[in-house]
């Protein structure tokens, strides 16, 4: 009954799209380009991903305003133009292609689920514009035109999954994911990880729910009792968006305590802990790159401006968040050191750019359009915040192709001249091996 | 009972006298949880759960509450807690008051999952003397949960001394995990093993399980393995069957979580035709005007929290019905008899309630919460039964007689069934159909807003909450029988438990597809549903 859902969510999602779409281009006046630098905002800020994808936009007008503050880019202002894309995957594509052609922008900020970059793809490809990317997704992809300034698998997924075996000595793993493209690569990673470590398949246990799932009964039931074979037992959720939270409150509701049965969440944010009593919680950990809880000076001063901005105390950040800040203040550096906002030219100003994160570091592009960072595990703390009990040490540079799975392990990527190739396999020598 | 009482007094003298003298030797071990990071504290606190001391028993309950700071000026460790914008700081030993200091001047000694570990078990174990009785049985669990062999000569004596049938019992697991696991094990004799792990089958639960499940796959002697294993089966057929039950009850649950959403569509839709698909977005509403009720009650009188959902309830029921009878009113009566335009504007009505929705309240989740009456679960037998989902239960079954009772005991149930089956008598008869057609469709909305409020307690509060639930409840009502309330609930029981049987076995995924070809099937073989109305009903 789910897919009937979702084919008609599509309908829905069309017609809002079709509506807002609409709105959007009415609200955007036509100005005249030259004195000002376009830079475009794809979020959806209606239907099912407005949850998550608002906040990226308001975080996006504010990193604008702030550069304007300074003087903008370039001795000229820049102009944010929002369009939304209503969570409907092929309404990306057209809002991508409308903001390149019919507004010219010079770079876009957007989108969210791993099924919307990929709808957008071919567009910023065809038509030669840049898009930054911020969200953790499931790798296997490096394009020309992208910058992924949220984490690869081995950014997020793994060193959690390390940190687990290590300091909680877990011996049997439950993969629990929402059914679509990002779990699924991802819980593959994992397995052949976890395999490659001498896991068992016996100890392994892969389960995946619809999107939106909301009774999860019998499946954190199904957990408990996966976990009762005498070894220390962990689940690793990219249970993803709204699913969350009817998860969580069951957890607590059947007394799965971090203590016993830890959760380790890839998709779970201070954001989405807003609408859940933590308490139950404590302890159950979350993997990122960025936790609000970090205490530098350039994250408070992030926090402290956020807060200001959006005129309301109570308002979180999070890491896609912080991957934009990153992100544009990459494109920011980039061209300004080609002295030009054309995308070629920035494409190849990009790699090597570092900028400060605000975890107390630099976040580098590396010649794979993806970037460094450190990776951060939090515990869940009775605030809804989080208490980052491990950090790695160094930067960890994101690995576009995973090594773990046998069709990608012999690639690379590097957009350098004279390689500039996004999937070179290493082992015959030549551009565009296995995946996409 | 006296002598009882007269040895609780003398344990709290011989406590009482000891601690002035042990609180002096506790102080280095205690300053020392606030240094070294989180390996520093659990092993502070290991030596602290070590010297045995109950004295310590509030320092390590305050390291749990995350009441334990390390002032900075001078790295002394207090408990501090929050007043105002500044701490109030305690001497962690002696209580006595150290006076106020900003958030600045203190930093708290920070807890992480190990460690939680570590100060549930020292508490357990410093705590089996207890003069509560509840307090012993947490210590008994928690040592059970521990295994820690260092408690076992505090609890052999505890155990002696227990007179709380209850409790001793739950020494005794906790002492037969210590030998199972322990060093001890080796040094058993058979009999000893024997009783071991029938006092852990006895337990008959997951921990047990997870603990036999331990020794079986151990080290441990051939003796020890076999027993453990007889016994892991033993348990394992035991825990099959209640799990079994268990999901029965899931299956209920889910059930009548479909039928509160189903049944304000079987008023609008299986009584009146009108195909809603803004009725998702009526139970939204009711989520919403939950949260607005509750916002008020955190606001002014937060002392009754506990009863705003009783508040909610007719509230979300007033507020859903309105905006019901507005729609019907300023919408559907132009429609009626036009299904497929009903349909297109329905959808484009949800559609616009949604965004309304999101443009006044923001686009992520609000927070509703459980009132204490609704946490929590209880044991019945091998059941868990959470208490949020059985007044969910309860609720369901008790707003579907009241709607069978509205229907057809009173007037107004009397007019609405008159006007559905023969419109043109109805209006003969002198009833206002006009009225009787806004008024049944601000019922089912209503209903929808009640079962938003019901909702609210298990899904997540945000515009999107009804588009989860509208295909779900079409689908129990044509499953049903439309028309027939009685269809409604045998079709919203037999989906859900269906659904979790399938579960376990097809996975979510594939459960709900293969729940909704049974249906399409269903609907071939009987296109009326479970309860097809019969006669001229009909055909009107």
């Amino acid at each position: 009954m789910r897919t009937k859902q979702l084919t008609s969510s599509f309908g829905i999602g069309a017609l809002a799209g079709l509506a807002m779409g609409a709105m959007a281009s009415f609200a955007m006046p036509a100005q005249a380009a030259d004195d000002t630098i376009k830079v475009g905002i794809l979020h959806s800020l209606s239907g099912t991903m407005a949850i998550s994808e608002t906040t990226l936009k308001d975080v996006m007008l504010m990193l604008i305003d702030e550069q304007n503050k300074k003087g903008g880019l370039l001795g000229k202002k820049l102009e944010p133009v929002v369009v939304d894309p209503a969570s409907n995957w092929p309404l990306f594509a057209e809002k991508a292609r409308e903001l390149i052609s019919k507004d010219k922008v010079s770079a876009v900020f957007g989108c969210w689920t791993s099924v919307s970059r990929k709808s957008v793809l071919p567009v910023f490809e065809e038509l030669n514009n840049i898009l930054f990317y911020p969200v953790q997704y499931e790798g296997e992809e490096s394009s020309r035109n992208v910058f992924y300034t949220g984490a690869a698998p081995n950014q997020q997924a793994i060193p959690a999954v390390d940190y687990l075996m290590q300091k909680e000595k877990v011996q049997r793993w439950v993969l629990a994911g929402t059914d679509y493209v990002y779990p699924r690569t991802t819980n593959k990673i994992l397995e052949a990880y976890l395999k490659g470590k001498g896991v068992k398949p016996e100890d392994i246990m892969i389960n995946y729910t619809p999107f939106g799932h909301s009774d999860w009964q019998s499946i954190v039931a199904d957990i408990k009792k996966f976990g009762s074979a005498g070894k220390k037992t962990a689940v690793v959720s990219t249970i993803n968006g709204d699913a969350n939270v009817p998860f969580y409150k069951e957890l607590g509701n059947q007394g799965v305590k971090a203590q016993d049965i830890p959760v380790v969440a890839f998709s779970v944010g201070e954001e989405e802990l807003a609408g859940i009593d933590t308490k139950p919680l404590l302890g159950h950990l979350a993997a990122w790159n960025y936790f609000q809880s970090v205490e530098t000076p350039a994250n408070t001063d992030f926090i402290k401006s956020w807060k200001a901005y959006t005129k309301n105390d109570k308002r979180v950040t999070n890491d896609p968040m912080e991957a934009h800040y990153i992100g544009f203040n990459m494109w920011v550096k980039a061209v300004e050191a080609a002295g030009t906002t054309e995308p070629d030219k920035v494409i190849d100003a990009m790699v090597g750019v570092a900028v400060p994160n605000l975890t107390g570091g630099y976040s580098a592009m590396l010649p794979n359009h993806h970037i460094t960072k450190p990776v951060l595990i939090g515990e869940v703390q009775e605030n809804g915040q989080f208490d980052v009990v491990s950090k790695t040490s160094g930067l960890v540079p994101g690995d576009e192709w995973s090594d773990f799975l046998p069709d990608s392990k012999d690639l690379i990527a590097d957009w350098r001249k004279p390689m500039s190739c996004g999937n070179f396999n290493v082992k015959t020598g030549k551009c565009g091996g296995k995946g996409s | 009972m006296r002598r009882a009482l007269r040895w609780l007094m003398a344990v709290c003298v011989v406590v009482a006298t000891s601690t002035a003298a042990y609180a002096a030797d506790l102080r280095p071990l205690v300053q020392a949880l606030g240094s070294g990071g989180y390996s520093g504290t659990e092993k502070a606190l290991a030596q602290l759960s070590e010297a045995g001391d109950p004295a310590a028993v509030p320092v390590i309950e305050a390291l749990q509450a995350g009441d334990l700071y390390v002032r900075k000026a001078d790295g002394a460790v207090v408990v501090a807690r929050k007043a105002g914008d500044a701490f109030t700081l305690t001497d962690p030993l002696t209580r006595a008051a150290l006076g106020e200091a900003p958030s600045t001047a203190v930093e708290k000694i920070r807890v992480n999952n190990s460690l939680r570990r570590a100060i549930s078990a020292s508490l357990g174990a410093l705590t089996l003397m207890s003069p509560d009785a509840g307090v012993r049985r947490s210590a008994a669990d928690a040592v059970f949960k521990s295994r820690d062999a260092s408690a076992l000569e505090t609890l052999n004596a505890a155990i002696a001394k227990e007179q709380d049938k209850g409790v001793r019992a739950a020494m005794e697991q906790a002492r037969a995990a210590i030998l199972l696991t322990g060093e001890a094990a080796s040094k058993m004799t058979d009999a000893d093993i024997q009783s071991a792990t029938d006092t852990l089958t006895a337990r008959g639960d997951r921990d047990a399980l997870v603990l036999l499940n331990m020794v079986a796959g151990s080290g441990a002697s051939d003796v020890t393995k076999k027993l453990a294993a007889a016994a892991v089966s033993t348990l394992e057929q035991k825990l099959a069957f209640w799990a079994a039950l268990q999901n029965l009850w899931y299956g209920l649950s889910l059930g009548s979580v479909l039928l509160l959403a189903a049944i304000g569509l079987a008023v609008t839709f299986g009584v009146m035709g009108v195909i809603n698909m803004a009725h998702g977005e009526m139970v939204m509403i009711g989520a919403y005007t939950t949260f607005l009720v509750q916002e008020f009650f955190r606001a002014h009188a937060p002392g009754l929290f506990d009863l705003s959902i009783l508040v909610a309830l007719p509230a979300a029921f007033l507020v859903s019905g309105g905006v019901g009878i507005v729609i019907e009113r300023s919408v559907i009566r132009w429609l009626y008899g036009r299904p497929l335009e009903t349909l297109l504007a329905t959808w484009g009505l949800s559609l616009a309630l949604q965004q309304a929705v999101r443009s006044i309240f923001g686009p992520t989740n609000r927070e509703v919460g459980a009132p204490s009456w609704m946490s929590g679960a209880f044991e019945l037998g091998g059941l868990t039964i959470t208490y949020g989902r059985l007044w969910i239960v309860v609720f369901a079954f008790a707003v579907f007689a009241a709607l069978l009772v509205a229907l057809k005991r009173t007037w107004f149930g009397l007019s609405i069934r008159a006007v559905t089956q023969n419109r043109p008598m109805a209006n003969a008869m002198g009833i206002r159909t006009a009225r009787v057609d806004a008024l049944t469709f601000g019922l089912g909305s209503g209903i929808a807003g009640l079962a938003g409020v019901a909702l609210s307690q298990i899904d997540n509060v945000s515009p999107n909450l009804g588009q989860g639930y509208i295909l779900d409840s079409f689908m129990v009502v044509v499953f049903g029988g439309v028309g027939n309330l009685w269809g409604t609930l045998v079709g919203a029981l037999t989906l859900g438990t269906m659904n979790k049987f399938l579960e376990p076995y097809a996975g979510a995924v594939l459960g709900k597809i293969l729940v909704l070809i049974f249906i399409i099937l269903f609907i071939q073989r009987r296109p009326r549903g479970l309860f097809a109305l019969k006669g001229r009903a009909v055909e009107a």
